[in-house]
């Protein structure tokens, strides 16, 4: 019991080994919850097991195991994971760039472009889904953030859900706009990532890639996955207006198209 | 019986007065005008099916023909009738005739419609003894194996794929799930046509094909029959194709159709004028059928604030509702939609939650009301997802809801996995059970919060509808009051397959329905 005479039992964290935390540092604890396509019964417990542990988790333990249906099984199981991640090497792709505020924006649009920013904007291709576009671009905002049609200095044209690509690059064109922004929601068999690189092959064959700044969002949306599928920056959750604004300006002064 | 909110009936009243003027006036645009997707439902009642070469639905390929030689206004009732009498065919033969580029429907000899309407009228009826022949079949299923306790338990199951929607429908009825609604794939609802044949790819969602139904509708019944509980079956009669849908669903014996005058023009971009045309003939129809319709109230409370904006459910229910009176929809079939969309931050949320449900219940004793889950505010948080809908859940049996859409914990993440569904019918079940008859046990503080709410948000839903009535719907919806979604009148897709009826216009079946004939 000496560590508990010292009072300085807990170890301090390895950064560059770390694993997951349940009440005592490195006891790897993690929960799982699935389904597997066999039958309920002892073997079926078994197969979870024998699986989580190929998973890398040590001392498997189903808690719990329910028939789904006839062949279904569902499991939530424990175990200790052997793995382990360096937390000090770890590089995520973010927007890089300074967030203004909305006055702000305004004031660096006064002094450095001097003319109205245009953007345009829409949930595209099938997508119905308008509530994501609208908080970045409609007056009102989102949780207290304006949106962009609150914003001194830019022109913001919200064309609303289901546009097809071709109609929001013609929209595009026919404002001049320095910014397309691109909403997409519904993931399922990956259909943004076809309607978001298809955005990009339209505009690349009308030579209008290099002219505009490309920035779509939504809540499956990051950063990464914009920039692998030819965009210049994507925002996922919890980003407003003040964010795609503060990057589409000062993309706009970087590029020199003031 | 006495209001437990002290809702004053005078203003209910008043109110259901208002809405009742609303439908009344929109009826008159709709007697005057017909669409291509309601003349593509008569032939399809007139079985009509089937692709062309090109796999364009025969309905399609003999409407679009009429549209073009400028033969819509007088109905295709009436040249199906008269292509009868030409060429001695059924309508099912005439229309791949036409498919094959080989008869022009306008271009025959022209018998009157006196006769035409005769010639096709024994055909009218075998469809609705067809139809009557299902409604039969329900009750039968009622009768014997009967059916689960109110709040039914109601799941969606979305795979794209219909065999795989096959399996996890089937778990869940095992689970407990008491309605199955096979969502739409992603933009069907746009589609001018309605896809044939079973599907194994969607978005989101599953085609509502005639075969897809058929292949639902069995799997359903068997596993109704091996768990003792009439499995009810749900699409949407909504989109481009709502009544031909409705047509499909009542041939089929679905049980439940969304079904909504209003959400395919805020939610989906089509035409007003479209949309209330075609809401007509697919409500005709749900009323013939017993099918009970889902109005989409809630979805309002997705681009709107719950709070600030739950009055504008409350009169779109109304107008639901009379609309539903004027296409002959018996209460019982009147699933109004409503939901619990609050921001989980708000104080006593669920004290304002709970003052709505029982709000609707009261307003609309005899419908089986549709309660929609949270969506909006779930996030990926599915330890507290589950916790939000267990709230919903107790609302729901306190208040006497008919038509439970439970929630999904994963709601913010994908479209159901088979354990979410488990999930959800466990938590349900568990509370339902538990909290059985708290309803009843209980009164409301004279003047509390509980009554305080219901009562302002009656009166506002009153004032609203008085304005509808001085405005016109067209002009309410026009200025964004629903959703806070705006749409000009002769915006949106569609309006090109609208057209004013011809003074020979006749639709055999309407009638028909409204009288319940068979
Ligand atoms: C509201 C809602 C609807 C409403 C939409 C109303 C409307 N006009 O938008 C209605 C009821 C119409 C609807 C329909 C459907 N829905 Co829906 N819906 C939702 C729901 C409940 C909330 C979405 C939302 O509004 N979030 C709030 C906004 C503010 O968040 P956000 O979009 O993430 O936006 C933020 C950021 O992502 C970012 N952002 C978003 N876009 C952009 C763009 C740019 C340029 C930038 C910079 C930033 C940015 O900024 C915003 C603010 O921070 C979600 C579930 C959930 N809780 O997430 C399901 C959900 C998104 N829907 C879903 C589905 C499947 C559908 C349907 C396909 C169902 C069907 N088969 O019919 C249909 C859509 C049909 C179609 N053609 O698209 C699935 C998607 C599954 C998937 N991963 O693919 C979800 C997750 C529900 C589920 N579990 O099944 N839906």
């Amino acid at each position: 019991m000496a560590d508990c005479a010292t009072g300085t039992a807990i170890a301090q964290v390895d950064l560059t080994k770390i694993k997951p935390y349940g009440d005592t540092l490195n006891d790897g604890m993690t929960e799982l919850a699935f389904t597997l396509p066999v039958p309920y019964g002892d073997e079926a417990d078994e197969a979870a097991r024998q699986l989580v542990r190929k998973m890398g988790l040590d001392e498997p333990n189903v808690v719990y195991s329910k028939s789904m249906t006839e062949g279904y099984t569902f499991f939530v199981v424990y175990g200790k994971c052997q793995h382990t991640v360096d937390f000090t090497t770890i590089k995520v792709a973010k927007v890089e760039v300074d967030v203004m505020d909305r006055l702000e924006c305004a004031e660096y649009i006064k002094e450095n472009i001097r003319r109205p920013v245009v953007m345009v904007g829409a949930s595209t291709g099938t997508d119905a889904h308008t509530v994501g576009i609208d908080a970045i671009m409609n007056m009102k905002g989102f949780h207290g953030h304006f949106g962009l049609e609150r914003f001194e200095g830019v022109e913001a044209y919200n064309m609303g859900s289901q546009v097809p690509n071709e109609v929001l690059i013609a929209k595009a064109k026919e404002v001049h706009a320095d910014a397309i922004l691109v909403s997409q929601t519904v993931t399922q068999k990956d259909i943004h990532i076809q309607n978001l690189t298809n955005m990009v092959e339209l505009l690349e064959a009308e030579g209008m890639r290099d002219k505009v700044i490309l920035v779509c969002g939504g809540p499956r949306i990051s950063h990464e996955l914009a920039q692998e599928l030819g965009y210049d920056a994507g925002f996922g959750p919890h980003k407003y207006a003040e964010d795609v604004a503060s990057f589409v300006l000062t993309e706009i002064v970087n590029r020199g198209m003031v | 019986m006495k209001s437990k909110l002290n809702l004053d009936p005078a203003k209910v009243d008043h109110a259901r007065e208002s809405a009742h003027k609303i439908a009344q006036s929109m009826q008159e645009f709709i007697d005057r005008h017909t669409t291509v997707s309601t003349e593509r439902t008569v032939l399809r009642l007139l079985g009509v099916d089937g692709v062309d070469e090109f796999d364009e639905p025969l309905p399609n390929v003999v409407v679009d023909q009429l549209l073009k030689a400028g033969g819509l206004p007088r109905g295709i009732a009436y040249w199906m009738g008269n292509a009868m009498i030409q060429t001695g065919k059924s309508p099912q033969e005439i229309a791949e005739a036409i498919g094959r580029g080989e008869m022009n429907i306008t271009e025959l000899e022209q018998a009157p419609v006196k006769e035409a309407e005769e010639k096709i009228m024994p055909i009218v009826h075998d469809a609705l003894a067809k139809i009557r022949q299902q409604t039969a079949k329900r009750n039968e299923y009622l009768a014997t194996i009967g059916e689960g306790k109110r709040p039914y338990l109601y799941v969606i199951v979305a795979t794209g794929n219909i065999y795989e929607d096959v399996v996890q429908a089937q778990a869940a009825a095992r689970q407990g799930a008491d309605i199955i609604a096979v969502i739409r794939t992603t933009a069907q609802s746009l589609l001018d046509y309605v896809p044939y044949g079973p599907t194994t790819e969607g978005f989101g969602g599953t085609y509502a094909t005639q075969e897809n139904f058929r292949i639902m509708r069995k799997a359903l019944d068997e596993v109704g029959e091996e768990v003792g509980r009439y499995i009810r079956l749900c699409n949407y009669s909504s989109g481009m194709c709502m009544p031909e849908i409705a047509a499909m669903g009542a041939i089929e014996r679905l049980d439940v159709m969304l079904n909504d005058a209003i959400y395919g023009i805020l939610f989906r971009d089509i035409n007003m004028q479209r949309t209330l045309v075609d809401q007509y003939f697919s409500r005709v129809i749900i009323g013939y059928s017993d099918i009970i319709f889902n109005s989409g109230e809630d979805n309002y409370l997705t681009t709107d604030d719950a709070y600030e904006n739950a009055h504008t459910v409350l009169a779109s229910q109304f107008i639901n509702e009379q609309f539903a009176v004027l296409a002959n929809v018996k209460e019982e079939q009147m699933g109004l939609g409503h939901a619990f969309e609050m921001d989980p931050d708000i104080e006593n949320g669920f004290l304002y939650e709970l003052s709505q449900a029982i709000m609707a219940r009261e307003i609309f004793p005899n419908a089986p009301l549709k309660y929609m889950p949270p969506t909006k505010y779930m996030t990926g948080n599915i330890f507290k997802g589950n916790v939000q809908d267990a709230l919903f859940n107790i609302i729901a049996i306190w208040s006497g809801q008919s038509l439970q859409l439970l929630g999904m914990l994963t709601e913010a993440i994908h479209t159901p996995h088979m354990h979410d569904r488990y999930l959800s019918i466990e938590n349900a079940s568990y509370i339902f059970n538990n909290m059985r008859d708290l309803g009843s046990e209980v009164y409301y503080k004279e003047g509390g919060i509980i009554q305080t709410r219901a009562q302002g948000v009656l009166d506002k839903a009153d004032k609203m509808l008085s304005e509808i009535v001085e405005e016109g719907l067209f002009s309410t919806i026009e200025q964004g009051k629903f959703g806070g979604v705006k749409r000009p009148r002769d915006g949106g897709k569609g309006l090109e397959g609208v057209c004013v009826k011809d003074d020979a216009y006749f639709n055999p079946f309407i009638p028909l329905m409204l009288g319940g004939a068979e």
